[in-house]
Protein backbone atom coordinates (compact mmCIF):
# COMPACT_ATOMS: atom_id res chain seq x y z
CA UNK A 1 0.00 0.00 0.00
CA UNK A 2 1.21 3.21 -0.86
CA UNK A 3 1.84 6.31 2.11
CA UNK A 4 1.86 9.53 1.83
CA UNK A 5 5.71 9.41 2.23
CA UNK A 6 6.19 7.72 -0.88
CA UNK A 7 3.65 9.41 -3.17
CA UNK A 8 5.95 12.65 -2.72
CA UNK A 9 9.18 11.83 -4.39
CA UNK A 10 6.42 10.34 -7.13
CA UNK A 11 4.68 13.99 -7.44
CA UNK A 12 7.54 15.79 -7.39
CA UNK A 13 9.28 13.68 -10.21
CA UNK A 14 6.24 14.21 -12.09
CA UNK A 15 6.32 17.68 -11.52
CA UNK A 16 9.92 17.98 -12.90
CA UNK A 17 9.25 15.67 -15.53
CA UNK A 18 5.91 18.44 -17.13
CA UNK A 19 8.72 21.34 -16.93
CA UNK A 20 10.95 21.44 -19.48
CA UNK A 21 14.73 20.29 -18.61
CA UNK A 22 15.83 23.71 -20.50
CA UNK A 23 14.61 26.97 -19.44
CA UNK A 24 13.45 29.26 -22.16
CA UNK A 25 16.01 31.93 -22.80
CA UNK A 26 14.99 35.10 -21.90
CA UNK A 27 17.75 38.08 -23.49
CA UNK A 28 17.74 41.19 -21.09
CA UNK A 29 19.35 44.27 -21.58
CA UNK A 30 22.48 44.87 -19.41
CA UNK A 31 21.29 46.58 -15.95
CA UNK A 32 17.68 44.85 -16.33
CA UNK A 33 18.60 42.85 -13.16
CA UNK A 34 19.10 46.05 -10.77
CA UNK A 35 16.62 45.76 -7.81
CA UNK A 36 13.29 47.58 -9.16
CA UNK A 37 11.30 49.47 -6.55
CA UNK A 38 7.86 48.58 -5.75
CA UNK A 39 5.28 50.34 -3.50
CA UNK A 40 3.88 48.19 -0.85
CA UNK A 41 0.91 48.34 1.19
CA UNK A 42 0.31 45.88 3.76
CA UNK A 43 -3.45 47.42 4.45
CA UNK A 44 -6.25 45.98 6.93
CA UNK A 45 -7.23 42.62 8.44
CA UNK A 46 -5.27 39.73 6.80
CA UNK A 47 -3.18 42.45 4.35
CA UNK A 48 -0.31 42.84 6.82
CA UNK A 49 -0.27 38.65 6.97
CA UNK A 50 -0.50 38.41 3.12
CA UNK A 51 1.74 41.29 1.87
CA UNK A 52 4.40 39.89 4.44
CA UNK A 53 4.46 36.65 2.64
CA UNK A 54 5.37 37.96 -0.60
CA UNK A 55 7.90 40.06 1.22
CA UNK A 56 9.56 36.76 3.06
CA UNK A 57 9.47 34.94 -0.50
CA UNK A 58 10.54 37.49 -2.44
CA UNK A 59 13.74 37.97 0.00
CA UNK A 60 13.96 33.86 -0.22
CA UNK A 61 14.31 34.53 -4.15
CA UNK A 62 16.55 36.84 -4.09
CA UNK A 63 14.33 38.77 -6.34
CA UNK A 64 15.32 41.85 -8.09
CA UNK A 65 12.72 43.82 -6.42
CA UNK A 66 12.81 46.12 -3.22
CA UNK A 67 9.70 47.69 -1.19
CA UNK A 68 8.85 50.63 -0.55
CA UNK A 69 6.40 50.35 2.20
CA UNK A 70 3.62 52.46 3.52
CA UNK A 71 0.79 52.51 6.16
CA UNK A 72 -2.37 53.04 4.72
CA UNK A 73 -6.17 52.15 6.48
CA UNK A 74 -9.63 52.21 4.99
CA UNK A 75 -10.48 54.14 8.06
CA UNK A 76 -8.20 57.23 6.66
CA UNK A 77 -10.24 60.32 5.59
CA UNK A 78 -7.71 60.96 2.50
CA UNK A 79 -5.32 58.38 0.76
CA UNK A 80 -2.37 59.63 1.52
CA UNK A 81 -0.68 61.85 -1.09
CA UNK A 82 3.38 60.34 -0.81
CA UNK A 83 1.73 56.72 -1.18
CA UNK A 84 0.00 58.13 -4.34
CA UNK A 85 3.24 59.75 -5.68
CA UNK A 86 5.75 56.94 -4.67
CA UNK A 87 3.02 54.37 -6.39
CA UNK A 88 3.33 57.52 -9.39
CA UNK A 89 7.37 57.08 -9.30
CA UNK A 90 7.63 53.59 -9.19
CA UNK A 91 4.90 52.53 -11.20
CA UNK A 92 3.99 49.20 -9.77
CA UNK A 93 2.26 48.95 -6.48
CA UNK A 94 1.07 45.52 -4.70
CA UNK A 95 -1.72 45.67 -1.77
CA UNK A 96 -3.36 44.77 0.61
CA UNK A 97 -7.10 45.43 1.32
CA UNK A 98 -8.50 48.29 2.65
CA UNK A 99 -11.21 47.93 4.55
CA UNK A 100 -14.26 50.05 3.55
CA UNK A 101 -17.77 50.49 6.41
CA UNK A 102 -20.70 49.33 5.03
CA UNK A 103 -23.37 52.26 4.33
CA UNK A 104 -22.39 55.75 6.11
CA UNK A 105 -21.20 57.45 3.39
CA UNK A 106 -17.56 56.70 3.46
CA UNK A 107 -16.27 55.79 -0.04
CA UNK A 108 -13.77 53.54 -0.33
CA UNK A 109 -10.11 53.71 -0.73
CA UNK A 110 -9.53 50.94 -2.82
CA UNK A 111 -12.16 51.96 -5.58
CA UNK A 112 -10.41 55.38 -4.86
CA UNK A 113 -7.02 54.52 -5.67
CA UNK A 114 -8.39 52.66 -8.99
CA UNK A 115 -9.84 55.65 -9.95
CA UNK A 116 -7.21 58.56 -8.66
CA UNK A 117 -4.52 56.11 -10.91
CA UNK A 118 -7.27 55.28 -13.80
CA UNK A 119 -6.95 51.94 -13.13
CA UNK A 120 -9.14 51.08 -15.40
CA UNK A 121 -8.67 47.26 -15.90
CA UNK A 122 -9.06 44.80 -13.56
CA UNK A 123 -7.71 41.64 -14.40
CA UNK A 124 -8.77 38.00 -12.13
CA UNK A 125 -7.43 34.83 -13.82
CA UNK A 126 -9.86 31.88 -12.27
CA UNK A 127 -8.22 28.61 -13.23
CA UNK A 128 -8.20 24.76 -11.85
CA UNK A 129 -5.29 24.71 -9.43
CA UNK A 130 -3.66 20.58 -10.01
CA UNK A 131 -4.23 19.08 -6.64
CA UNK A 132 -7.24 21.51 -5.50
CA UNK A 133 -10.38 19.65 -7.16
CA UNK A 134 -13.37 21.39 -7.50
CA UNK A 135 -16.80 20.46 -9.24
CA UNK A 136 -15.58 21.61 -12.45
CA UNK A 137 -12.63 20.54 -14.43
CA UNK A 138 -10.43 22.23 -17.54
CA UNK A 139 -11.39 25.84 -16.12
CA UNK A 140 -9.48 28.67 -17.33
CA UNK A 141 -11.49 31.88 -17.32
CA UNK A 142 -9.65 35.57 -17.07
CA UNK A 143 -11.98 38.61 -16.24
CA UNK A 144 -11.51 41.51 -17.34
CA UNK A 145 -13.65 44.21 -15.64
CA UNK A 146 -14.32 47.92 -16.14
CA UNK A 147 -13.14 49.40 -13.22
CA UNK A 148 -13.49 53.43 -12.93
CA UNK A 149 -17.56 53.55 -14.20
CA UNK A 150 -20.36 51.82 -13.90
CA UNK A 151 -22.52 51.44 -10.70
CA UNK A 152 -19.54 52.43 -8.72
CA UNK A 153 -19.38 55.88 -9.66
CA UNK A 154 -20.45 56.65 -6.28
CA UNK A 155 -23.26 58.71 -7.70
CA UNK A 156 -26.42 59.00 -5.28
CA UNK A 157 -28.81 61.32 -4.43
CA UNK A 158 -31.50 61.32 -1.78
CA UNK A 159 -34.23 62.49 -4.48
CA UNK A 160 -36.54 63.16 -1.19
CA UNK A 161 -36.74 61.33 2.18
CA UNK A 162 -36.68 57.47 1.35
CA UNK A 163 -36.14 57.83 -2.27
CA UNK A 164 -32.47 57.38 -3.52
CA UNK A 165 -31.44 56.98 -6.59
CA UNK A 166 -28.37 56.07 -7.68
CA UNK A 167 -26.55 56.69 -11.32
CA UNK A 168 -24.91 54.29 -13.15
CA UNK A 169 -22.50 56.02 -15.63
CA UNK A 170 -21.58 54.50 -18.72
CA UNK A 171 -19.37 56.00 -21.66
CA UNK A 172 -18.27 54.95 -24.67
CA UNK A 173 -14.32 56.20 -24.31
CA UNK A 174 -14.68 53.65 -20.78
CA UNK A 175 -16.20 50.96 -22.89
CA UNK A 176 -14.14 51.19 -25.79
CA UNK A 177 -10.44 51.07 -23.54
CA UNK A 178 -12.02 48.25 -21.58
CA UNK A 179 -12.87 46.23 -24.47
CA UNK A 180 -9.43 46.70 -26.64
CA UNK A 181 -7.81 45.57 -22.86
CA UNK A 182 -9.55 42.86 -23.43
CA UNK A 183 -9.20 41.45 -26.83
CA UNK A 184 -5.38 42.96 -26.77
CA UNK A 185 -5.17 40.60 -23.85
CA UNK A 186 -6.59 37.64 -25.56
CA UNK A 187 -4.34 38.35 -28.45
CA UNK A 188 -0.89 38.56 -26.64
CA UNK A 189 -2.02 35.42 -24.14
CA UNK A 190 -3.06 33.45 -27.33
CA UNK A 191 -6.54 32.86 -25.75
CA UNK A 192 -9.42 31.91 -28.33
CA UNK A 193 -12.71 33.57 -27.01
CA UNK A 194 -13.40 36.92 -25.79
CA UNK A 195 -17.56 36.95 -24.13
CA UNK A 196 -19.15 40.10 -22.97
CA UNK A 197 -21.55 40.27 -19.99
CA UNK A 198 -24.04 42.33 -19.87
CA UNK A 199 -27.87 43.11 -19.34
CA UNK A 200 -28.64 45.04 -22.51
CA UNK A 201 -32.03 43.84 -22.54
CA UNK A 202 -32.91 46.05 -19.42
CA UNK A 203 -30.35 48.48 -19.26
CA UNK A 204 -30.57 49.06 -22.95
CA UNK A 205 -28.89 52.62 -23.39
CA UNK A 206 -26.19 52.15 -20.65
CA UNK A 207 -25.29 48.19 -21.34
CA UNK A 208 -26.45 48.74 -25.13
CA UNK A 209 -23.57 51.55 -25.87
CA UNK A 210 -21.26 48.81 -23.70
CA UNK A 211 -22.19 45.89 -26.32
CA UNK A 212 -21.75 48.51 -29.09
CA UNK A 213 -18.30 49.37 -28.24
CA UNK A 214 -17.22 45.45 -27.55
CA UNK A 215 -18.70 45.42 -31.05
CA UNK A 216 -16.26 47.35 -32.86
CA UNK A 217 -13.52 46.39 -31.54
CA UNK A 218 -14.39 43.17 -31.70
CA UNK A 219 -13.84 43.38 -35.73
CA UNK A 220 -10.51 44.44 -35.37
CA UNK A 221 -9.69 40.92 -33.90
CA UNK A 222 -10.99 39.18 -36.22
CA UNK A 223 -9.22 35.67 -35.38
CA UNK A 224 -11.02 35.97 -31.94
CA UNK A 225 -14.05 34.79 -31.56
CA UNK A 226 -17.07 37.01 -29.57
CA UNK A 227 -19.90 36.32 -28.23
CA UNK A 228 -22.39 37.90 -25.40
CA UNK A 229 -24.28 36.49 -22.54
CA UNK A 230 -26.88 38.25 -20.53
CA UNK A 231 -25.37 38.62 -16.91
CA UNK A 232 -27.96 36.38 -15.04
CA UNK A 233 -27.27 33.71 -17.48
CA UNK A 234 -23.88 34.50 -17.71
CA UNK A 235 -23.82 33.42 -13.67
CA UNK A 236 -26.04 30.68 -14.02
CA UNK A 237 -23.64 29.35 -17.02
CA UNK A 238 -20.71 30.04 -15.18
CA UNK A 239 -22.05 27.12 -12.06
CA UNK A 240 -22.80 24.69 -14.76
CA UNK A 241 -20.83 24.35 -17.21
CA UNK A 242 -17.61 27.44 -16.78
CA UNK A 243 -15.39 25.63 -19.29
CA UNK A 244 -17.20 27.03 -22.01
CA UNK A 245 -15.41 30.53 -21.37
CA UNK A 246 -12.30 31.97 -22.26
CA UNK A 247 -11.87 35.72 -21.67
CA UNK A 248 -14.81 37.89 -20.20
CA UNK A 249 -14.83 41.52 -20.71
CA UNK A 250 -17.55 43.14 -18.08
CA UNK A 251 -18.74 46.40 -16.95
CA UNK A 252 -17.91 47.00 -13.34
CA UNK A 253 -20.67 45.48 -11.18
CA UNK A 254 -20.97 42.34 -13.14
CA UNK A 255 -16.84 42.17 -13.20
CA UNK A 256 -17.29 42.20 -9.43
CA UNK A 257 -19.95 39.21 -9.55
CA UNK A 258 -18.37 37.44 -12.16
CA UNK A 259 -15.33 37.27 -10.89
CA UNK A 260 -16.33 35.80 -7.58
CA UNK A 261 -18.58 33.23 -8.54
CA UNK A 262 -15.33 32.36 -10.94
CA UNK A 263 -13.37 32.31 -8.36
CA UNK A 264 -15.76 30.25 -6.12
CA UNK A 265 -15.77 27.76 -8.99
CA UNK A 266 -11.96 27.20 -9.15
CA UNK A 267 -11.27 27.08 -5.62
CA UNK A 268 -11.85 30.43 -3.80
CA UNK A 269 -11.15 33.99 -3.63
CA UNK A 270 -8.21 32.67 -1.15
CA UNK A 271 -6.12 31.21 -4.30
CA UNK A 272 -6.74 33.50 -7.58
CA UNK A 273 -4.42 35.88 -8.54
CA UNK A 274 -4.97 39.68 -10.02
CA UNK A 275 -4.30 43.06 -10.48
CA UNK A 276 -5.51 46.59 -11.58
CA UNK A 277 -3.83 48.59 -14.78
CA UNK A 278 -4.14 51.47 -16.49
CA UNK A 279 -1.75 53.45 -19.06
CA UNK A 280 0.71 54.44 -16.38
CA UNK A 281 0.55 52.28 -13.38
CA UNK A 282 -0.52 48.79 -11.99
CA UNK A 283 -1.85 47.98 -8.65
CA UNK A 284 -1.34 44.17 -7.73
CA UNK A 285 -3.78 42.40 -5.39
CA UNK A 286 -5.21 39.05 -4.56
CA UNK A 287 -7.00 38.94 -7.81
CA UNK A 288 -11.05 38.39 -6.43
CA UNK A 289 -13.07 39.99 -3.46
CA UNK A 290 -9.48 42.18 -2.55
CA UNK A 291 -11.39 44.25 -0.54
CA UNK A 292 -12.23 41.59 1.51
CA UNK A 293 -9.54 42.05 4.54
CA UNK A 294 -10.92 38.86 6.38
CA UNK A 295 -12.74 37.68 9.29
CA UNK A 296 -11.26 38.40 12.66
CA UNK A 297 -10.89 35.01 13.70
CA UNK A 298 -8.23 34.71 10.41
CA UNK A 299 -6.34 37.47 11.25
CA UNK A 300 -6.16 36.67 14.79
CA UNK A 301 -5.20 33.38 14.40
CA UNK A 302 -3.10 33.95 11.33
CA UNK A 303 -4.22 31.55 8.93
CA UNK A 304 -5.07 33.69 6.02
CA UNK A 305 -4.00 32.01 2.91
CA UNK A 306 -1.46 33.89 0.61
CA UNK A 307 -1.76 32.03 -1.91
CA UNK A 308 -3.72 34.53 -4.20
CA UNK A 309 -1.14 37.35 -3.84
CA UNK A 310 1.91 35.26 -3.99
CA UNK A 311 0.55 34.28 -7.35
CA UNK A 312 -0.28 38.10 -8.12
CA UNK A 313 2.95 38.77 -7.05
CA UNK A 314 4.39 36.47 -9.99
CA UNK A 315 1.94 38.32 -12.18
CA UNK A 316 3.93 41.53 -11.32
CA UNK A 317 7.05 39.90 -11.65
CA UNK A 318 6.16 39.05 -15.21
CA UNK A 319 4.73 42.64 -15.50
CA UNK A 320 8.37 43.72 -14.56
CA UNK A 321 10.05 41.75 -17.11
CA UNK A 322 11.59 39.25 -14.46
CA UNK A 323 9.92 35.77 -15.92
CA UNK A 324 12.44 33.00 -14.80
CA UNK A 325 11.61 34.58 -11.03
CA UNK A 326 7.99 34.77 -11.45
CA UNK A 327 7.85 31.08 -12.92
CA UNK A 328 10.17 30.20 -9.82
CA UNK A 329 7.10 31.46 -7.75
CA UNK A 330 4.53 29.70 -9.59
CA UNK A 331 5.66 26.30 -9.80
CA UNK A 332 6.81 26.41 -6.29
CA UNK A 333 3.33 27.44 -4.96
CA UNK A 334 1.57 25.24 -7.52
CA UNK A 335 4.19 22.11 -5.91
CA UNK A 336 2.75 23.04 -2.38
CA UNK A 337 -1.20 23.06 -4.03
CA UNK A 338 -0.44 20.06 -5.18
CA UNK A 339 1.40 18.08 -2.19
CA UNK A 340 -1.61 19.50 -0.39
CA UNK A 341 -0.10 19.02 2.88
CA UNK A 342 0.13 22.77 3.53
CA UNK A 343 -3.26 23.91 3.11
CA UNK A 344 -5.14 27.04 4.92
CA UNK A 345 -8.36 26.45 6.37
CA UNK A 346 -10.14 27.71 3.19
CA UNK A 347 -8.71 25.28 0.88
CA UNK A 348 -9.71 22.46 3.39
CA UNK A 349 -6.44 22.56 5.54
CA UNK A 350 -5.77 24.04 8.70
CA UNK A 351 -2.05 25.16 8.43
CA UNK A 352 -1.26 28.80 9.23
CA UNK A 353 0.04 31.40 7.08
CA UNK A 354 3.39 31.26 8.28
CA UNK A 355 3.48 27.34 7.26
CA UNK A 356 2.34 27.63 3.80
CA UNK A 357 4.95 30.36 3.26
CA UNK A 358 7.54 27.97 4.46
CA UNK A 359 6.16 25.27 2.24
CA UNK A 360 7.10 27.70 -0.87
CA UNK A 361 10.32 29.12 -0.19
CA UNK A 362 11.07 25.24 0.61
CA UNK A 363 9.73 24.26 -2.65
CA UNK A 364 11.37 27.23 -4.62
CA UNK A 365 14.25 26.11 -7.17
CA UNK B 1 -30.33 47.37 -6.98
CA UNK B 2 -31.94 44.18 -4.81
CA UNK B 3 -33.93 43.52 -8.09
CA UNK B 4 -31.34 42.85 -10.58
CA UNK B 5 -28.89 40.85 -7.53
CA UNK B 6 -32.10 39.15 -7.41
CA UNK B 7 -32.66 37.82 -11.09
CA UNK B 8 -28.32 37.03 -10.64
CA UNK B 9 -28.68 35.47 -8.05
CA UNK B 10 -31.70 33.32 -8.70
CA UNK B 11 -30.35 32.44 -11.85
CA UNK B 12 -27.57 31.53 -10.44
CA UNK B 13 -29.19 28.85 -7.64
CA UNK B 14 -31.43 26.96 -10.85
CA UNK B 15 -27.78 26.63 -12.36
CA UNK B 16 -26.19 24.84 -9.11
CA UNK B 17 -28.87 22.36 -9.21
CA UNK B 18 -29.07 22.14 -13.09
CA UNK B 19 -32.24 23.23 -13.69
CA UNK B 20 -32.77 26.79 -15.18
CA UNK B 21 -35.89 24.50 -16.80
CA UNK B 22 -37.11 23.37 -13.43
CA UNK B 23 -36.91 26.41 -11.60
CA UNK B 24 -40.77 28.53 -10.62
CA UNK B 25 -41.22 31.24 -8.95
CA UNK B 26 -44.28 33.54 -7.08
CA UNK B 27 -44.51 37.11 -7.33
CA UNK B 28 -47.26 38.16 -4.55
CA UNK B 29 -48.28 41.81 -4.33
CA UNK B 30 -50.24 43.84 -1.54
CA UNK B 31 -54.06 42.81 -2.19
CA UNK B 32 -53.54 39.10 -2.82
CA UNK B 33 -52.76 39.47 -6.39
CA UNK B 34 -50.11 36.84 -7.43
CA UNK B 35 -48.13 35.77 -10.83
CA UNK B 36 -46.34 32.93 -10.98
CA UNK B 37 -44.11 32.22 -13.96
CA UNK B 38 -40.81 30.10 -14.59
CA UNK B 39 -37.32 31.50 -13.80
CA UNK B 40 -36.31 30.93 -17.43
CA UNK B 41 -36.57 33.46 -20.45
CA UNK B 42 -38.60 33.04 -23.60
CA UNK B 43 -35.82 30.73 -24.76
CA UNK B 44 -36.14 32.00 -28.55
CA UNK B 45 -33.21 29.65 -29.82
CA UNK B 46 -35.55 26.53 -28.68
CA UNK B 47 -39.02 28.34 -29.82
CA UNK B 48 -41.18 26.12 -31.88
CA UNK B 49 -39.29 22.95 -31.66
CA UNK B 50 -41.14 21.21 -28.76
CA UNK B 51 -38.12 20.53 -27.38
CA UNK B 52 -38.60 22.95 -23.88
CA UNK B 53 -38.83 21.60 -20.34
CA UNK B 54 -42.23 22.44 -18.98
CA UNK B 55 -41.48 21.53 -15.86
CA UNK B 56 -40.54 25.16 -14.30
CA UNK B 57 -43.84 26.36 -16.01
CA UNK B 58 -45.84 23.46 -14.48
CA UNK B 59 -44.62 23.73 -10.80
CA UNK B 60 -45.34 27.26 -11.20
CA UNK B 61 -49.31 26.16 -11.68
CA UNK B 62 -48.97 23.98 -8.77
CA UNK B 63 -47.63 27.33 -6.73
CA UNK B 64 -51.20 29.30 -7.98
CA UNK B 65 -53.00 26.23 -6.81
CA UNK B 66 -51.05 26.71 -3.76
CA UNK B 67 -51.95 30.08 -3.72
CA UNK B 68 -55.59 29.10 -3.95
CA UNK B 69 -55.92 26.47 -0.89
CA UNK B 70 -56.65 23.49 -3.70
CA UNK B 71 -53.39 21.86 -1.57
CA UNK B 72 -54.85 17.99 -2.41
CA UNK B 73 -54.47 19.29 -6.40
CA UNK B 74 -51.10 20.76 -5.70
CA UNK B 75 -49.49 17.13 -4.14
CA UNK B 76 -51.02 14.96 -7.31
CA UNK B 77 -49.90 17.20 -9.40
CA UNK B 78 -46.70 17.80 -8.06
CA UNK B 79 -45.92 14.28 -7.13
CA UNK B 80 -46.55 12.97 -10.59
CA UNK B 81 -44.17 15.28 -11.97
CA UNK B 82 -41.35 14.34 -9.61
CA UNK B 83 -42.22 10.67 -10.09
CA UNK B 84 -41.87 11.19 -13.60
CA UNK B 85 -38.26 12.76 -13.71
CA UNK B 86 -37.31 10.31 -10.95
CA UNK B 87 -38.21 7.71 -13.29
CA UNK B 88 -35.72 9.26 -15.77
CA UNK B 89 -37.31 7.64 -19.14
CA UNK B 90 -38.87 10.74 -20.50
CA UNK B 91 -36.73 13.52 -20.23
CA UNK B 92 -36.47 16.92 -21.91
CA UNK B 93 -33.12 17.66 -23.91
CA UNK B 94 -31.67 20.28 -21.29
CA UNK B 95 -32.00 17.17 -18.81
CA UNK B 96 -29.95 15.15 -20.92
CA UNK B 97 -32.64 13.03 -22.30
CA UNK B 98 -34.51 12.95 -25.56
CA UNK B 99 -38.32 13.63 -24.63
CA UNK B 100 -40.43 16.19 -26.55
CA UNK B 101 -41.76 18.27 -24.65
CA UNK B 102 -45.42 16.30 -25.56
CA UNK B 103 -44.08 13.43 -24.47
CA UNK B 104 -42.96 14.62 -21.16
CA UNK B 105 -45.96 16.12 -20.77
CA UNK B 106 -47.75 12.60 -21.64
CA UNK B 107 -45.47 10.42 -19.32
CA UNK B 108 -46.94 13.15 -16.26
CA UNK B 109 -50.30 12.68 -17.13
CA UNK B 110 -49.91 9.23 -17.35
CA UNK B 111 -48.66 9.15 -13.43
CA UNK B 112 -51.52 11.26 -12.20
Amino acid sequence: MTTARSIIPLLNRLISRSQPSRSVTYMHRPGDGSPRPVTLIPGDGVGPLVTDAVEQVMEAMHAPVYFEKFEVHGTMKKFPEEVLDSIRKNKVCIKGGLATPMGGGVNSLNVYLRKELDLYASLVNCFNMRGLPTRHENVDIVVIRENTEGEYAGLEHEVVPGVVESLKVITKFCSERIASYAFEYAYLNNRKKVTAVHKANIMKLADGLFLEACREVAQKYPAIQYNEIIVDNCCMQLVSKPEQFDVMVTPNLYGNLVANTAAGICGGTGVMPGGNVGAEHAVFEQGASAGNVGKDSIVAQKTANPVALLLSSAMMLRHLQFPAFADRLETAVQKVILQAKVRTKDLGGSSTTQEVVDAVIDALD
Amino acid sequence: MPNLYCNIISDLCAGLVRGLGLTASCKIGEGGIALAEAVHGSAPDIAGKNSANPTALLLSGVSILCHLNLHDKVDQIQNAILDTIAEGKYRTADLGGKAKTTEFTNAIIDHL
